[in-house]
């Protein structure tokens, strides 16, 4: 067998069975349960491929002016500094370069991976997050600013078991197609009711201007928080 | 994005020692500068994160004016009810600008200091007399759709964009400065410089001086100012032109006028010809026009920016026939 094969052993999407084995019932548990996922999969692959593909770059070009990628395994290196993070009311102690942003943190280190990366420079509202309730480019800020804030990201913004009213809305008015801008849609408008707005469709447009679909879920989108504000 | 050592500090007095060193930025909102150092524009080997400093409030002053702390966001003082009040135009031009987060995370300070959109500025394969001095302009033998067409030079062609800085410059804002050598006071108006052959100086900040914050003279009653942006999308969009008008009438007669430009200018452009062409006059069309002439008097198309200099004359005409609408 080729040593780069990297077809899994029992690869659960490709059960017989109508469900995957390791979901829960409940739709908005968010615990990750045993077994194998495709995203734990992936992660583990992930290491062991960036550390492949980094020796054969090592090997085979000359490396003036590009970054050598981080060693996966180094620990303590210079540069970095313990910080503390509250997220979603919850405590956590990483260890960072003061590079890593706040959207870096969340998924890489505390893997609330609801928060997404769509552009990375703060024109897409993806990332968007709320720190002290106030929405946030989560990609243009850094997480070592953050260690006195309060920041929620879209696991947190509905009590457990519940759906906050803005998510309920987007389900009742079909406000996506892929999914990908829809957390930082939903953090923008949960946001908005807190802020001042017109009452018309243009005033939410306008409101909800740093938030790009490419899907062009956006009178569904209108349709939702116009909902939610009545 | 490179490495950096990190600090913070909750004095100015620290934040300015701290920031004299070579190398060494200050972090406010972050949305200019870390959008830059991802694309190593910027590349400090140390950041100063300032907000900690007590420079948040908006306050009025004892003669009727405003004085905004550098760290206040540019969503609290657009919605400021003393702004929206009495200072409509800088409301205006602040909730034109960006987009809600943005506007969130951006400080007064930061967005008078945000740097130019020219995409060969932002892309460090490009030759750029601003980033590099003596390195060339990509811009002027590229696609200049964007660029200025006044105060520009051999060197630079790169628009300032702020909203904000526009009506400022309208409002007559004086910008207060620390820096280890103490105290001092700058008019907007004189706080910007035009590239030259030095675009890498864009204002006459010292290294290590912070911007505390930017107070306002107070308005005589009855002004009237407006803000009108001229851009490709209806929002979140820079401006082609943009216009910031603030006025005394006397009856249909302009007592005092006050004209900046934006999207037009490598700063933001104080059009003092046009001021000179209306004071004095009757709200008119005619009058209006020949002080749209003035104002864009000596501006300098570039291949692909030509249509400013007419959008330009049209944004400031429209905007002063809304200042001057009978009420």
């Amino acid at each position: 067998m080729d040593k780069h094969d990297i077809s899994p052993p029992n690869d659960p999407d490709e059960s017989t069975e109508g469900r995957r084995q390791d979901q829960s019932d409940d739709p908005t548990d968010a615990s990750t349960a045993p077994g194998l996922t495709r995203r734990s999969f992936l992660g583990g692959l992930g290491v062991s491929g960036a550390a492949l593909s980094a020796g054969l770059l090592l090997r085979s070009v000359p490396l003036e002016g590009i970054e050598k990628p981080p060693d996966a395994a180094a620990t303590g290196s210079s540069g970095t500094v313990p910080i503390v993070l509250k997220i979603n009311g919850q405590e956590h102690r990483l260890v960072v370069e003061p590079r890593v942003t706040l959207l870096d943190a969340l998924h890489d280190r505390l893997h609330l991976f609801g928060t997404k990366k769509g552009c990375d420079h703060g024109q897409c509202g993806a990332c968007t997050v709320h720190v002290n309730g106030r929405r946030t480019l989560s990609c243009l800020t850094f997480a070592i600013m953050h260690q006195a804030d309060e920041v929620t990201t879209i696991e947190g913004l509905a009590k457990p078991g519940e759906l906050h009213p803005v998510q309920a809305a987007f389900l009742e008015f079909d406000s996506f197609q892929c999914g990908y801008c829809t957390s930082g849609q939903i953090m923008s408008a949960a946001a908005l009711l807190n802020e001042p707005c017109g009452p018309g469709d243009d005033s939410v447009r306008e409101c909800m201007s740093g938030n790009i679909c490419r899907c062009g879920a956006y009178p569904n989108i209108i349709a939702a928080v116009q909902s939610v504000r009545k | 994005m490179q490495a950096f050592d990190y600090s913070h500090t909750d004095s100015v007095e620290g934040a300015v020692r701290a920031g004299s060193a070579t190398g060494v930025k200050y972090v406010a909102g972050g949305t200019t500068l870390i959008d830059l150092m991802k694309l190593d524009v910027e590349r400090p080997a140390k950041i100063v994160d300032i907000n900690g400093l007590p420079l948040n409030r908006i306050e009025s002053t004892p003669h009727g004016g405003v004085r905004i702390g550098a760290l206040v966001r540019n969503s609290d003082l657009a919605h400021h009810a003393l702004v929206q009040q009495r200072y409509t135009v800088l409301s205006e031009a602040l909730l034109s600008g960006a987009s809600p987060q943005i506007r969130n995370m951006a400080s007064t300070a930061g967005n008078l200091l945000q740097r130019t959109r020219c995409y060969y500025f932002r892309d460090i394969a490009y030759a750029c007399n601003k980033r590099n001095p003596g390195n060339g302009c990509a811009a002027l033998d590229g696609f200049n759709r964007i660029h200025a067409i006044l105060g520009t030079s051999e060197q630079c062609i790169a628009t300032h964009p702020s909203d904000m800085a526009v009506a400022m410059m309208a409002l007559e804002a004086l910008v207060h400065i620390q820096g280890e050598k103490g105290r001092r006071n700058v008019p907007l108006n004189d706080f910007y410089l035009e590239p030259g052959s030095t675009p890498d100086r864009e204002n006459v900040l010292a290294p290590g001086e912070l911007i505390t914050h930017v107070t306002l003279p107070p308005l005589a009653p009855g002004t009237r100012s407006y803000y009108l942006k001229r851009r490709d999308r209806a929002s979140y969009e820079f401006a082609l032109a943009s216009a910031a008008v603030v006025m005394q009438m006397h009856g249909r007669r302009i007592q005092r006028v006050r004209i900046a430009l934006g999207g037009v200018g490598t700063k933001p452009w104080r059009a003092v010809q046009a001021e000179h062409a209306l004071e004095g006059r009757e709200a008119g069309m005619e009058t209006f026009r020949a002080a749209a002439e003035a104002a864009l008097q000596g501006a300098k198309p570039l291949h692909d920016n030509a249509f400013k200099v007419e959008l330009a004359k049209r944004t400031l005409i429209r905007t002063l026939k809304v200042v001057t609408r009978a009420a």
